[in-house]
């Protein structure tokens, strides 16, 4: 059956509006249960040990000490798993305890249950392992040559994913003004609030429930199952509270670890990361080397880019090579080139495993792209946003994969709104301290302080690319509470603090007319809903949620029909009541339904995408593209090679924005983090040891740091979508970095060809 | 060891107290009161902030011990039944909470700056609660939550 299109709005809070977050009083009040959050009465605390080498050959590991502490109630190792030991997003390929070998710097070795959380890891503590240390790898560029030792032996080199893309005829392209770069970008950290943390439960059936947070229950669900040699309906997974996500959740951490120690104690096991821990709990931004070739005409139009970009994947695969394929398919930016070669590779290292991050592959290339039109303008001696605009896609564009932009792909009228906004004023000449750079540090009072202006915009599609089968699962009820109807939405997609509960309660009420709405805690007691990553769940949930609503109404109207004994054609559902053009209001929803209640599970797909052909690397890869500009202001002391950011301004098209709140604050969040990979954020490794494993070292944005940010969002439907929206989340983190960059450039006239900036690159003291 | 000590308004007693043990491990695992956070365990994110005989502390870096017979209060303590603190129900409105993992923390730090400085300037706001991290708003909303706030406080008045 296929649904009927029209709405039955009327209700407020629907598509389009702001209703504040369900969660939102819970949370403020301090009442909202994180996985961290979760206790029972007779709960263990569960402790990993790690390895304190990149690489490794384990020779023996001795228990026997850690057993002896009182409390203990389990010590685990790679011996008792008990299904196969060894997991992975796209490739199996981590174990889920080492066995024979160590990769990385933090790799899980061993177990702990104990009645304290201090008491399980001075356990781990006396755990005795016995290492052949061996020479790791950790150059990126070293991982690939014909010599270097290969990390994992049935993959052949370390070569995770090679992308290659040949469009038009790159070879014997010539241009006017050739310019070339080599850029390279550090590794970023997702650095969530809330760490890595769950709840394990053994259930009378011999299954588990687990109680956890993370991205997406199934993928977790099924690579559970897998570890513990159980059928999938045996391990129920519940969402728990997620403080933050931004990709760092969608590989495991403590899940299969918490269920082990739950099977073979008999008690619920909780394990709570230390922020330290979390630094090796989770996978990282791909740290990135980028060559760039760009040529173009005089007159500023681009012939060419040639490309070869290097991710570091560190020791185990996670999401390494879509990451690849995505650096590859979005490596020029949102401008039409006629003639493209592109080589991306993502490899194994022995450095810390690397994946999902936000922004997925398209922050890196896009500091390497955005870098090169900015060193093009200046070879042309051409307007940097002007020459953004010359060559900007719009709809109806070719990409470099040959696939043709189908939907709204407005790059230059996002760069002209930013580039229109008025500017800030300029610095007072007796400042606030805390407006300049080094704030109360008092490290100047204006002198060396100089203001610089820097653009940019990014490109990244939305949704699981490459063939791959996405899809979301809605549950939709509808029925009647004290005569008064109540819809439950039940999905298995995860709330990571975007605001999803929020939108599939307004798509309910927009579909329905019906005020009250329930979103159901996530579990996997429904079907997957993929993940809440890549911009998708908007598009994907948000889509399952719609039409499961449509196929309710159609039900409803179907069963007034019956019941009133009227014809079918021209009922309507509003705002609670049946109602026809020809008779007014029939019956009011509430008593049509009466004891009967109406229930549509919908697993719903958008367009199918396709492989990249593996030598040209042509295919209609992505479902649709998302864009995001931003201009930067900065103040930088030059001779100290401090920085204070006065203001970020963005323009971002999201389609149709579901809710123009939520929008903003993934906006404002993003372009954070944006700021942050471009001035602070670098997990430091050297020789595959990781640096500043705290909060203490590792830095991420404060709101001293933050600048206001002013918005322009734009609601150019996109017709293949749910409402025409377009994914949200990820662009604005992807521009923000090269623009900051942008203006510091522009006010010290230093290369930067490196991210994030630090002080000595500005000052040239290192 | 055992500590005593006043939280919301009421004497609690933790039995079993370990010397290690922080005020925030206390309050979250042994009183039942985890509205305070965990992020960092190390005085550098804010998410754990509650009052000291009112005064703003982390308290991930107070060992429980030094609480015996002192007061604390908690983001759960702020609220007056079902009546939120305008500051609670300024986070809501604005839209100042999205993952809301630093929520609790950055609600008492800035209760306790309107408390202090009734018309707080954006460069106070950001001066109070430079101390609290936040990864998901980019700070916007909460300037927004926290102006909206002060001046419904000052309405008050
Ligand atoms: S948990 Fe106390 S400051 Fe971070
Ligand atoms: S709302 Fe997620 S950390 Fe602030």
């Amino acid at each position: 059956m296929t649904s009927t299109e029209q709405r039955s709005g009327t209700v407020a809070g629907g598509v389009g509006e702001s209703p504040t977050r369900p969660d939102g009083v819970v949370k403020v009040r301090g009442e909202f249960a994180y996985s961290s959050d979760l206790w029972r009465e007779d709960m263990l605390w569960g402790a990993t040990l790690r390895t304190p080498h990149p690489y490794a050959r384990i020779r023996s590991i001795d228990i026997s000490e850690a057993l002896k502490l009182p409390g203990v109630k389990a010590v685990l190792t790679h011996e008792d798993v008990p299904g196969e030991n060894i997991y992975g997003l796209e490739h199996p390929d981590q174990p889920v305890l080492a066995a024979e070998v160590v990769r990385y710097q933090g790799e899980p070795v061993a177990i702990v249950a104990a009645d304290h959380p201090e008491t399980a890891r001075r356990a781990a503590a006396r755990i005795d392992i016995d290492y052949e240390v061996l020479e790791p790898v950790v150059d990126s560029e070293a991982a690939m040559a014909p010599d270097a030792t290969v990390l994992h032996p049935d993959h052949g080199s370390n070569v995770v994913r090679h992308v290659p893309i040949q469009h038009g005829d790159p070879d014997s392209a010539t241009a006017d003004v050739v310019v070339t770069g080599e850029y390279e970008v550090g590794m970023q950290d997702q650095a969530f609030l809330g760490p890595e943390s769950g709840l394990a439960v053994p259930a009378e059936d011999g299954g588990i429930d687990l109680y956890v947070a993370t991205q997406w229950l199934h993928v977790d669900q099924k690579q559970v199952a897998v570890a513990l040699g159980m059928p999938v309906d045996k391990i129920r997974l519940h969402l728990a509270g997620v403080g933050g996500a931004f990709g760092a959740r969608e590989d495991l951490s403590m899940q299969v670890h918490a269920c082990m120690l739950a099977q073979y104690t008999g008690k619920p096991v909780k394990i709570v990361y230390g922020r330290e821990e979390s630094f090796f709990g989770h996978v990282h931004r791909h740290p990135a080397r980028l060559r760039y070739e760009h040529g173009a005409t005089k007159d500023g139009k681009l012939v060419y880019v040639k490309t070869r970009m290097v991710l570091d994947g560190g020791a185990y695969a996670s999401t390494t090579a879509a990451v690849a394929g995505n650096a590859a398919t979005l490596g020029v930016g949102p401008y039409v080139v006629p003639n493209v070669r592109i080589d991306c590779y993502g490899v194994y290292t022995n450095n810390p495993p690397c994946g999902a991050m936000r922004g997925f592959g398209a922050v890196q290339a896009c500091f390497g792209y955005e870098s090169q039109m900015d060193k093009l303008a200046a070879a042309l001696g051409m307007d940097p946003v002007e020459l953004r605009v010359r060559n900007a896609i719009d709809e109806g564009a070719v990409m470099p994969t040959g696939q043709v932009v189908d939907s709204p792909a407005p790059a230059a009228r996002l760069l002209e709104l930013v580039r229109d906004r008025p500017l800030p004023a300029e610095r007072a000449a007796e400042a606030d301290l805390r407006d300049l750079p080094g704030g109360v540090s008092n490290t100047t009072h204006g002198e060396g302080v100089r203001r610089g202006v820097g653009y940019a915009i990014g490109i990244k599609n939305v949704g699981f690319s490459e063939g791959f089968d996405d899809y979301s699962t809605a549950r939709v009820r509808l029925l009647a509470v004290d005569g008064e109807p109540l819809v439950s939405v039940h999905t298995a997609a995860a709330e990571v603090g975007q605001g999803l509960v929020t939108l599939q309660a307004q798509i309910a009420r927009t579909e329905l007319g019906v005020a009250q709405v329930s979103v159901e805690q996530a579990d996997t007691s429904v079907g997957s809903a993929g993940s809440s990553s890549a911009s998708r769940q908007s598009y994907v949930t948000g889509g399952a949620v719609r039409e499961a609503c449509r196929q309710v109404r159609d039900a409803v109207l179907d069963l007034a029909a019956q019941r009133l004994d009227v014809a079918r054609a021209g009922l309507e559902l509003s705002g609670g009541k049946i109602a026809s053009a020809e008779h007014g209001v029939l019956v009011e929803l509430g008593e049509l339904l009466g004891s009967t209640s109406i229930e549509r599970i919908v697993e719903w797909r958008h367009r199918p995408t396709h492989p990249l052909d593996p030598v040209t690397g042509q295919g209609n890869a992505h479902v649709q593209y998302a864009l995001a500009a931003h201009r930067a202001v900065v103040d930088v002391d030059v001779d100290l090679g401090l920085i204070k950011v006065v203001e970020l301004a963005c323009a971002q098209d999201v389609g149709k924005a579901i809710n123009p709140d939520a929008v903003l604050g993934q906006i404002h969040g993003g372009t954070a983090q944006g700021l942050g990979l471009a001035i602070m954020e670098e997990i430091q490794v050297s020789g595959g040891v990781v640096r500043n494993p705290s909060f203490t070292d590792y830095l991420i944005p404060t709101i001293l740091d933050m600048p206001p940010m002013a918005v322009d969002v734009l609601e150019l439907a996109d017709p293949h979508a749910p409402y025409g929206l377009r994914g949200v989340g990820e662009p604005p983190t992807i521009s923000s970095t090269p623009a900051v960059v942008a203006a510091i450039r522009a006010a010290t006239g230093r290369a930067l060809t490196r991210i994030p900036v630090r002080p000595e690159h500005i000052t040239s003291t290192d | 060891m055992r500590v005593n000590v006043e939280v919301n308004g009421k004497q609690r007693t933790a039995d079993d107290v370990w010397e290690g043990e922080s005020l925030l491990y206390v309050l979250r695992e042994r009183l039942g009161l985890p509205g305070a956070k965990n992020a960092c365990e190390q005085g550098e994110c804010g998410s754990c902030t509650v009052y000291l005989d009112g005064v703003p502390v982390c308290s991930c870096l107070v060992a429980a011990g030094q609480t015996e017979g002192r007061s604390v209060r908690t983001v759960e303590g702020l609220a007056d039944g079902d009546k939120l603190d305008p500051v609670q129900a300024a986070f809501v409105a604005e839209g100042a909470v999205q993952c809301g993992f630093c929520t609790p923390g950055l609600i008492v730090a800035a209760h306790d700056l309107i408390a202090r400085t009734p018309n707080p300037s954006d460069a106070e706001i950001r001066e109070a609660l430079a101390g609290n991290l936040c990864r998901c708003t980019g700070y916007e909303k909460i300037m927004d939550a926290v102006r909206t706030a002060a001046a419904a406080a000052g309405g008050g008045q």
